[in-house]
């Protein structure tokens, strides 16, 4: 404190201008350092990469500019159809997996085989490979050739996908509804509220709100999986590639997939993790429950 | 509301309840008479707490009967819970508030989901109560911007919300910084001026004395010794109460 500090009990914040120069001064030295370390290494790594006897073939194999540019077009192309999927399969595994971690909770014993139902279904979607259960229903179904049932593999794909998903996620929510303070429950139930109201009002809201990175998580998971539908023969990204590929006897095009996913997952991935801060500092700020 | 002649709101008779094979309640029988205060006084786990969770049925008896207003038999393993709820009110020691809603929000749920009210109205009401504990400037704040002071008044107004024949309080106080007690005490006294039934379980002997009608005390699953504040502080008949006020008055 400097003689210039105001009175105490005036409602204004108060930091010595001094002290604030010293702490800019030292932030600004701080990311200038940061900044060319970083640009050190990568120019050091880069030139010893580069240097190695075998880095012209690395390069023609899986980074030709003239492969990239070629394959990209058709590449982003076929990536519309992975969004579609996955903008189709996301909210139907909100919605079932959400049904399901709730048929749990439920403790009337009326209601037990719902109850074994999806704990069962639980138990095989999240214990069976997804890839097998994409196989299954994939070439399975539409090998019985049932009247009016559809036979897209597209259309089998994406409902794997929401089945082996939906499992996760229930759980995520589970342990969502789990994480909030039975005296939470003992409060609404206390005012008259019925327990599907204490679900609806009370605990719902405050275990989705717990449960938003994990759940961002097995979004980004999602987005990546849509490609394991490239197993039944949609032109989908992946499959795009692996065409690509064989026909130049060259790997770039996998490696332009891969940018393409990036550029997707990255931005998300930095989104879930910037929430995440963010509700950590809410907690720390002011953790009544 | 009925039966309004007979004094007595509240009767109890004989409740046992056990945790495991810890028996908390041993036959304990309590009366309460209308728009009078009866304070808890006891050590920690002498039974206080499940006693008040057993009248508002958030716990079961294991036998006995509670009965209120000689009309509604809480401890009828049919009875609706929800409408022994609605007319028995309760305050925890920690405020339990919903962490998610604001203020209003908070005191307006049980009123507009369980009784019906109009948003329109149960904002009006609530917003006329929150002024008379002195909280209206708080209405639309979030429970985690209140002292506990604060939220435990906003605690007492969202239960008061539903208009209950009875109020529970559960050490209301105990988790309360010294200095925001004394706010949260002016609440009780002005719902006992207002005429409400109150059932209290407290540490603060100060104004258990000050604003109970009668004290009684617990011990061992019962109660043991009962009367009016000045005997039972100044005059106690056993030596288990005389032993029990001179180590917390000490």
């Amino acid at each position: 404190m400097t003689t210039t500090a105001p009175a105490p009990g005036t409602p204004v914040v108060y930091k010595d201008p001094v002290r604030q120069a010293l702490a800019r001064r030292r932030a600004r030295r701080n990311a200038l350092v940061g900044m060319a370390s970083l640009i050190g290494f990568v120019v050091v790594v880069a030139a010893f990469v580069a240097s190695t006897p075998g880095w012209p073939v690395v390069q023609e194999t899986f980074f030709s500019p003239e492969q990239f540019a070629d394959s990209f077009a058709g590449l982003l192309e076929a990536f519309w159809l992975n969004v579609r999927i996955f903008l189709v399969a996301e909210p139907l595994i909100l919605v079932f997996s959400l049904v399901i971690a709730l048929v749990r909770t439920l403790k009337a014993p009326i209601f037990l085989p719902l109850r074994v139902m999806a704990t069962v279904f639980v138990d095989v979607f999240r214990g069976v490979p997804t890839i097998l259960v994409i196989f299954l229903l994939g070439f399975g179904v539409p090998a019985l050739r049932l009247q009016g049932v559809p036979t897209s593999p597209v259309f089998w794909g994406t409902t794997a996908l929401v089945l082996s998903y939906s499992a996760y996620v229930a759980e995520v929510f589970r342990a969502g509804i789990g994480s909030v303070h039975p005296s939470q429950r003992m409060a609404a139930r206390s005012l008259g509220l019925s327990t599907f109201q204490t679900n609806r009002y009370v605990v719902l809201p405050q275990a989705i709100r717990n449960v938003v990175p994990p759940l961002l998580n097995d979004f980004i998971s999602l987005q990546k999986d849509t490609a394991l539908v490239a197993v039944l023969g949609p032109i989908e990204i992946l499959r795009q590639a692996q065409i690509d590929a064989s026909s130049s006897f060259n790997y770039t095009p996998y490696v332009a997939a891969a940018v393409i996913f990036l550029a997707l997952t990255i931005p998300m991935t930095r989104f879930a993790d910037w929430i995440q801060a963010r509700m950590a500092r809410r907690q720390r700020a002011g953790g009544v429950a | 509301m009925t039966g309004g002649s007979d004094p007595t709101l509240l009767t109890a008779r004989g409740i046992w309840k056990s945790f495991d094979d810890h028996s908390v309640l041993r036959g304990l029988d309590l009366d309460v008479a209308r728009h009078q205060a009866v304070v808890l006084i006891g050590a920690s786990g002498s039974g206080k707490s499940t006693l008040l969770r057993c009248i508002n049925g958030l716990e079961t008896v294991d036998a006995g009967t509670i009965v209120l207003d000689g009309d509604l038999d809480v401890t009828d393993p049919s009875v609706d819970l929800d409408t022994v709820r609605r007319r028995i009110g309760i305050v925890f020691q920690s405020y339990n508030l919903f962490p998610h809603m604001t203020v209003l929000d908070n005191v307006t749920l049980a009123p507009r989901k369980v009784v019906g009210t109009s948003v329109a109205q149960a904002r009006d009401e609530a917003r006329a109560l929150l002024a008379r504990f002195g909280l209206d400037a708080k209405a639309d704040e979030y429970p985690d911007r209140l002292s506990g002071g604060q939220a435990q008044r906003v605690a007492i107004v969202r239960a008061l919300a539903m208009q209950p024949e009875l109020m529970l309080f559960d050490e209301i106080t105990s988790a309360l910084d010294p200095l925001l007690v004394g706010e949260v005490l002016d609440a009780v006294r002005e719902l006992k001026s207002g005429g409400l039934t109150i059932v209290m379980a407290t540490h603060e002997m100060g104004f258990a004395r000050e604003v109970a009608d009668r004290v009684c005390f617990l011990s061992d699953g019962m109660v043991l010794e009962q009367g009016p504040p000045d005997q039972l502080f100044n005059d106690p008949r056993l030596p288990q109460t005389r032993e029990f006020l001179a180590r917390v008055l000490a």
